[in-house]
This record gives structure tokens, C-alpha cells and sequence, in this order.
């Protein structure tokens, strides 16, 4: 398999959530990241921070279906990582220091509005789940998250049937939306 | 429960679950009735945003262990690094900080040093005062009015008193008209006159100045004063004793005034070695008096008080007049200075009261404008 195929198939790994896919990237790339940040008055923890925000642009890519990737796995990493540790930087005010380009780059910044935006849904809707409180969220997580059944679910959260937990479930889901869509509408 | 029963028909509808007859019943559904429609498109966004946020909710999880597992392994850890390397990182990870910290330190040490030396050079500490008097100019005639018509009955003539603006004390220390003051007393004063225990008033020039140990030599240049051939009073060339019995005269008011004390340090203002520290009632006016112990020499000369302390007077010892007559014969130009220290012995054994009386002769009141 040519090293282009080889990526294609990790990014549709990566879109189901494939963990040896995961850890392959994670293996070809992180070493050079965690250089360049330690490079660039970053921690190891730094490194480690950007480089899953990386991998999140990443995945959120290959989730879209639409995305070609027009030069080396490697390259977008490192583009990314750059682009992200620079925002930090000048995010902490310590952007002073004049970054260091260990490797060409190509230009990355759409991906990135897109990222933060959708990273904005994701915290809204992270924030309402922690609003909505106990056995709703417990029960929604069940449902949405770990897709178990609606029987199984049953039994677990101990409602007499499917039924009396899907009327449940549902009720959750409308005061979810509720707040999930005051504070999308504030956003 | 209508909007309940929609969700679900709804979520069948979007994951596909519906049969197609129930897809066509709902399509219709939606056409027909717009709150429907409206609720079938906010949710269908909603769901998807709820998907998108498993989904990565998910993936997240799996970046965890992903991470932790080769954190094990040993990948992700954090690399040794040493000697210069380190040296370098830690520079460039902290050399703004270090930058900050730098300049506070010196804008602080150079606005610190400023303000040191600006204290050095008055006085050394906010609490030091200098016991010179600045005369207030409207008790100073009332005093003259009381002089003048108490003493109107009196014979002597009396030439025109000048005015003055500033207030100390001085003492003989040789009896052809040298006195010993303080440097502080006679340095602003343009013209300096002295005037003795009964009223006469010599003018007087300031041959000799010495800032740093803050002594003056004066001269009296006055024809109307007559020369002591002896000063019954000696100058101790060694350190007084801690817990002497002293006395002071000075003119903290326009007659000389009388105050006893001890000597309570050796050393005087913030450790200055070259001064005492007496514990003995002060005042402005009192700054170049004579400070006596009990044999009759003279130990030191009154400068200042701390604000602060009570009774925490300063002296300058008593040898730093050896060393400033030698000064003040080293810088006359004209090698004529002659300056000899007294020696005399006349207030050993008296009384205190006794003491006093033949010493009030020979301190001044040292004034000027």
C-alpha cells in the first residue's frame, strides 16, 4: 500500500473512532510535535494538549467526508500543531518569542474557524448536559453516547418497562434542547 | 405529550427506522401542519448536534487512552534534558518573566538609592532633627520689648540688635574668641553674630566648616570682646563612659537653659560611631551646645533627636574637635591659625549648680540671618 493510500485509510479509521488508527498517528507524529513545542518555551503537557486538539481537527475532518488530504499526514500535523500552539501563545501573551519553523507548512486557518466553532457546540452542549442534572443526563449519556437500548437502559435506571423509559428519555431530551439552544442562541 | 409523541415519530424518521408508509404519513404531517415542520427541523439540528457530541464525546475518550497507553510505553514522557540545553529551555520559557522581574528590580533599586541618598544627605533618617531654632520672627520682638524696658534703667550703651532668623548654641574653645558649633547651625546663615549670657551681641565669621562631621569654627570680629587668657574646661580626647552624669547648656530660648541627663550609647543615629546617644531633655536651639560630665570636660556637642523616641538625643563626641581644628589649621591659607584646645580643670570637684554658673561665660548663643 503507497503511503498515501496508507493515510487515506487511518482517516476513515480515525472517523469511527478507530483506536489503532489513533494510536498509529499518534505514534508517526507526536514525537516531532512534543520537539517543536518544547522547542518553543512549551511543557510536555502543552504538547500533549495541542497535539489532541490536532487530532480532534483532524477527526473532525475526516468526519466530514469532503476532506482530501492534498499533502503529507505529517505536514497537516505539524501546520496545525503550529497554528494551535501560536493562538496559545499569543492567547498567554508570550508570543515574543519568535516561533521556530522546523518544517513547511501549508495553511491551515479555515480548518481552524471551523474547529473553534464547532468546538463552541461542543461545550454548550457539554454545559447543558452537566445542567440537565441526575437521571437525566445519566440517561441520555446511556441512550446517545454509550447507544445502549432502550431495554437495557430499563433495567439499569429500574423503570417497570421500555416504554416508561422512552417517555422518560424523551422528556429529558425536550429540556435539553431547551437549555442547549438558550445558550446556542446567546452564543 | 403530543410534542412527545412528534420526537419519537421524529427520531424514527431520521435514523431511518420508519417504515415507508409511516414516512409518508409523517412527510404529509409535516406539510400540513407548520408547527410540526418547525419542530421537525429544530430537532433534526438538534439530533445532529447531539450526535456530533457523542461522536466526538467518543473519540475524546478514545484520545485518552490512546495517550495514557503510550504514556506507559513510554512515548509521550517527558525527555531528560541537561546542562546547557536546560539552561537554554528554561531561558526561553521564562526569559519574559525574567525580563519583568529585571526591570521592576531596577526601576525599584534605582528609585530606592535615590531616596537613600536623598536622606543621606540631610539628615540620614526622617526621624534625625537637627536642633537648630528658626526664630519666629514675632516672639523675637516681644523678647526684645521685655529686654528693653527691663533694662532701660541700665547705664551700658547698646548698639542695635540684628535680626535673625536661626537659632544655636556655641561654646569657646579657646578664649581669644574660637568657638565650636554646629555645621548645620551657621551654614545658612549669611551673616553670624553670637551673643553671651549677658546680652552682648559680637558679630562673628565662620572660619571653618565641616559638613560631613557637622562642626563649625567660628571667630568672634568684634572689638567690643574681650579675650579669655583660661577656659576653665577641658575637651575629653577618649569616649565617655555608658551611664555618665552629664549636663547641657544651650538656648533653646533666648537665655540659656540648663538640662541634665546620662549618656545612654556609645554610638549615635543608625550606629554612627562618631556620635552619642544621650537620653536628656532638647529642643531647636540647643544644636551645638556643650555637653558636660561631672569632672567638667566637655564630651560631645548637642546636634539632634530622633522625632520618634522619646528623649533620644544625639552628640557628636568630643574628639572630632581635635580633628576639626587640625582641619581648620590645615586649611588656612595663611598658616596664622592658632587654635589650642583647653586644658583647664576649674570645674573639677564643684558643684553642679556651682559648675554651671562658671560655665554660662563661655556658651553662646549663636545666631544669624
Amino acid at each position: 500500500m503507497s503511503t498515501t493510500a496508507q493515510e487515506k485509510q487511518l482517516l476513515v479509521g480515525l472517523a469511527q473512532n478507530d483506536k489503532t488508527a489513533i494510536e498509529a498517528i499518534y505514534r508517526e507524529n507526536y514525537t516531532m510535535i512534543q520537539g517543536f513545542v518544547l522547542n518553543n518555551t512549551g511543557s510536555v503537557d502543552d504538547a500533549r494538549d495541542i497535539f489532541q486538539e490536532a487530532m480532534i481537527v483532524l477527526y473532525e475532518k475526516a468526519l466530514s467526508g469532503t476532506f482530501e488530504l492534498n499533502c503529507q499526514l505529517k505536514t497537516y500535523m505539524y501546520s496545525v500543531c503550529r497554528r494551535l500552539w501560536l493562538k496559545r501563545l499569543q492567547h498567554d501573551q508570550r508570543f515574543n518569542t519568535k516561533v521556530e519553523n522546523l518544517q513547511e507548512t501549508i495553511p491551515v486557518e479555515e480548518e481552524l474557524e471551523d474547529h473553534d466553532k464547532k468546538n463552541t457546540d461542543f461545550m454548550i452542549m457539554e454545559a447543558a448536559m452537566h445542567k440537565i442534572g441526575e437521571p437525566c443526563k445519566s440517561l441520555l449519556d446511556a441512550y446517545y453516547l454509550q447507544k445502549k437500548s432502550m431495554q437495557e437502559i430499563a433495567t439499569e435506571f429500574g423503570y417497570t418497562n421500555a416504554d416508561n423509559a422512552k417517555t422518560q428519555k424523551y422528556k429529558c431530551l425536550v429540556r435539553l434542547k431547551k437549555i442547549f439552544f438558550v445558550s446556542y442562541k446567546n452564543a | 405529550m403530543e410534542d412527545l409523541l412528534i420526537l419519537e415519530n421524529l427520531e424514527r424518521y431520521v435514523s431511518g427506522e420508519m417504515s415507508q408508509q409511516e414516512k409518508i404519513a409523517f412527510e404529509e404531517l409535516r406539510k400540513s401542519d407548520p408547527h410540526v415542520d418547525q419542530l421537525a427541523v429544530e430537532h433534526s439540528y438538534f439530533l445532529h448536534e447531539l450526535d456530533r457530541y457523542s461522536a466526538l464525546k467518543n473519540y475524546r475518550h478514545s484520545l485518552h487512552e490512546v495517550e495514557n497507553k503510550l504514556a506507559e510505553e513510554g512515548l509521550i514522557t517527558q525527555p531528560q534534558i541537561k546542562g546547557t540545553e536546560k539552561v537554554i529551555y528554561l531561558w526561553k520559557r521564562y526569559r519574559r518573566s525574567i525580563a519583568v522581574a529585571a526591570s521592576i528590580a531596577a526601576v525599584i533599586s534605582f528609585v530606592s538609592s535615590g531616596i537613600v541618598v536623598n536622606y543621606a544627605n540631610t539628615s540620614g533618617n526622617e526621624n534625625y532633627e537637627l536642633l537648630v531654632n528658626k526664630i519666629n520672627q514675632t516672639n523675637n520682638e516681644i523678647n526684645k520689648l521685655k529686654k528693653t524696658t527691663s533694662q532701660l534703667n541700665t547705664t551700658a550703651t547698646r548698639r542695635a540688635e540684628p535680626t535673625i532668623d536661626y537659632r544655636g548654641t556655641g561654646f569657646l574653645i579657646d578664649g581669644k574668641g574660637y568657638l565650636v558649633t554646629n555645621a548645620h547651625v551657621v551654614e545658612t546663615m549669611k551673616t553670624v553674630y553670637v551673643q553671651d549670657n549677658k546680652g552682648n551681641y559680637y558679630s562673628a565669621a565662620t572660619i571653618y566648616l565641616d559638613k560631613n562631621a557637622d562642626l563649625a569654627v567660628l571667630k568672634i570680629k568684634d572689638s567690643a570682646y574681650k579675650a579669655y587668657t583660661t577656659l576653665p574646661y577641658s575637651i575629653k580626647k577618649t569616649n565617655a563612659d555608658l551611664g555618665e552624669q552629664i549636663f547641657i547648656l544651650g538656648f533653646p530660648k533666648s537665655e540659656v537653659v540648663y538640662g541634665e541627663g546620662y549618656l545612654s550609647a556609645n554610638s549615635g543615629n543608625d550606629g554612627d560611631s562618631s556620635a552619642y546617644q544621650l537620653s536628656i531633655p532638647a529642643n531647636p536651639g540647643n544644636s551645638g551646645g556643650p555637653v558636660v560630665n561631672s569632672n567638667g570636660e566637655i564630651i560631645g556637642i548637642i546636634t539632634g533627636k530622633d522625632t520618634k523616641a522619646d528623649g533620644v538625643v544625639y552628640s557628636i563626641k568630643s574628639k572630632n574637635i581635635f580633628n576639626l581644628i587640625n582641619e581648620a589649621k590645615e586649611a588656612d591659607s595663611t598658616n596664622t591659625l592658632k587654635i589650642k584646645a583647653p586644658t583647664g580643670n576649674g570645674l573639677r570637684g564643684l558643684t553642679r549648680v556651682q559648675q554651671v554658673k562658671k560655665m554660662e561665660d563661655y556658651v553662646f548663643m549663636v545666631v544669624g540671618n
